[in-house]
């Protein structure tokens, strides 16, 4: 993006996020595939060690690379240390970039903000880079749905088509190096984005995230590392990373990880409408209810019974006035909408908690008479 | 539903439940409180590396900080990982290769060579890796005698081995400069 438009404004904000889409295998469990691969270029120092002086030059190397590689028809670059407040929160919602190179790193050399950026590719955001994260290159390629195989390929092409134009930081012993050793190797990260109100509701998630965490996954929140699980939602992601390869990684959650769960929670869905349905529609027409009526609502709050009325438009508890089934895309937008920074975009000024609160309960009331008739 | 710290009024984000004389003791704690507490709010990758390090240092060498040279390339001591968990640039990795083996084995869950993606520059003999960062001169020493230099490196490893054992870091960084330098030799990495 040579002239940035002004803030908050963005084209990329208008976009439907791919995450978002309910496309693809098992979108009733897997809301997003996501696949990440870190990366460093040889002879600079990692991001946690450099001056400023050496940022700029990782930055102004990765950005020209990455921008003249093909790797979309349309990338928007976003220099995140010039962005606003707001913008910086917004990519984090939308699961561009991460809370750390929101906040950005101290520098050890020099003052000013930390240089570091991403690019993005438009219109789906499938595709997004950041740029002196922890490592120089963080590449993430998102998918709706059980997608790891189709999101691995991208990422590969993509990865070789980088490296066709800088050196990596490599060794035949540790694979690609990292700045933190958990992740040298391939420095592939394999995520899935679980709605798991079945099995919450059936009492059975911790017997899920011990078995998870036995087989040496992570379980973490709907923002990732250091995140809180908020309605229902985990990304359950590889930690092994040196040792396997990508084929590897990818077969053992793609056919053993991911489906068992995914069954798992199909099962205890089917499991709370044959023994409990009165008491699962109570508690889902609650929920729905609540949305529809609401005058102050904080994002826990609205998380927690979107993923309720998520799970009944799947099991067709909530329809339309006519009795026809809703779409689950749209509750899937609101899990978006509803975050602090897109609601204050949606009003068109900053809020204070209280301010987002009315602001909330108002913009989903509002969308749900509009998509059901409520 | 946010829960309030145990001490104070701000959200509570580090959860503990823990089993003390037959009875579950829960704690609620804000990060600033919890850090008071001494209870560990971070579950990033740099502080399991911390963790990790802090526990094998302790259990293997007993090492303390400053006695390990630094890295050649970018000045990072051994000791400066152990606290923040994050290496310095790609050099620390050979620098420091004797004792983050163990260590990255044991964060890898027993994961001790590369076994993925290989870069093409690399498959092409094109150089990959190296690095024109500038460092000091310090001339490697001369490989000790023997029949041929597969057996020389078997010899210089196993000397390593010792000498890590023996938490004598000088000797084993001019050992572990010595493999490298027999190793370029098959213009392959020593690892």
């Amino acid at each position: 993006m040579s002239q940035p438009p002004p803030p908050g404004d963005r084209p990329l904000f208008d976009a439907m996020t791919e995450w978002l889409r309910a496309e693809g295998d098992c979108a009733d469990v897997v809301m997003s595939s996501r696949v990440r691969l870190a990366r460093n270029l040889a002879g600079h120092p990692f991001c946690t060690r450099s001056a400023r002086r050496d940022r700029l030059l990782t930055l102004e190397a990765c950005r020209d690379c990455v921008l003249r590689a093909g790797l979309a028809d349309r990338f928007v670059w976003c220099d995140v240390h010039d962005a606003s407040p707001l913008e910086r929160m917004m990519l984090v919602e939308r699961h561009l970039i991460s809370k750390q190179l929101s906040k950005g790193r101290t520098l050890i050399h020099g003052g000013g903000e930390d240089p570091r950026g991403v690019a993005i590719a438009l219109p789906d955001e499938r595709l997004s880079i950041m740029v002196n994260e922890e490592d120089h290159l963080r590449i993430q390629v998102i998918r709706s749905g059980l997608a790891l195989g189709a999101a691995w390929r991208q990422i590969d092409e993509v990865d070789d088509r980088i490296e066709a134009g800088v050196d990596y930081a490599f060794s035949p012993r540790f694979g690609y190096l990292t700045a933190c050793p958990t992740n040298v190797g391939t420095g592939l990260r394999m995520s899935v984005m679980l709605h798991l109100p079945g099995l919450r509701l059936m009492r059975e998630l911790e017997k899920v995230k011990r078995a998870a965490a036995d087989m040496g996954l992570a379980v973490r929140g709907f923002y990732g590392e250091g995140s809180d699980a908020v309605g229902d939602f985990f990304q359950l992601s590889n930690q092994t990373t040196l040792g396997r390869s990508e084929a590897q990684i990818l077969a053992d959650m793609e056919q053993k990880v991911v489906p068992p769960i995914v069954e798992y929670e199909r099962r205890s869905r089917r499991d709370l409408l044959q023994s409990r349905r009165v008491g699962l529609e109570d508690q889902i027409m609650r929920a729905w209810g609540m949305l529809c009526n609401a005058r102050l609502l904080a994002t826990e709050e609205a998380m927690q019974a979107l993923s309720l009325v998520r799970l009944g438009v799947l099991l067709s508890i909530i329809q339309d006035r006519t009795g026809r089934a809703l779409d689950v895309r749209l509750v899937n937008q609101l899990t978006l909408l509803v975050q602090s920074a897109h609601l204050q975009r949606a009003v068109g000024r900053e809020l204070d908690q209280e301010q987002r609160k009315v602001a909330r309960a108002t913009f989903i009331r509002t969308r749900l008479a509009a998509i059901a008739g409520a | 539903m946010s829960t309030k710290c145990d001490r104070c009024d701000n959200e509570a984000t580090v959860h503990e439940v823990s089993v003390r004389n037959g009875v579950k003791v829960e704690r609620h704690l804000c990060e600033s409180c919890a850090a008071q507490q001494g209870l560990d709010a971070s579950v990033s990758g740099s502080a399991v590396v911390a963790n990790l390090v802090k526990s094998l240092m302790t259990q293997q060498t007993g090492a303390t900080q400053g006695r390990l040279p630094a890295c050649r390339t970018c000045r990072m001591t051994f000791a400066d990982f152990k606290q923040q968990g994050m290496l310095g640039c790609p050099d620390c990795y050979r620098s420091f290769e004797a004792f983050l083996g163990p260590l990255i084995e044991r964060a890898q869950e027993g994961g001790v060579a590369h076994a993925g993606k290989t870069p093409a520059r690399l498959l092409s003999g094109a150089p990959v890796g190296s690095t024109p960062m500038p460092r000091p001169a310090d001339p490697a020493p001369a490989p000790p005698p023997g029949p041929s230099r597969e057996e020389q490196i078997r010899e210089l490893r196993r000397q390593l081995s010792k000498a890590v054992a023996a938490e004598q870091y000088e000797a084993a960084a001019r050992l572990r400069d010595a493999i490298q330098s027999l190793s370029q030799g098959h213009g392959e990495d020593a690892a």
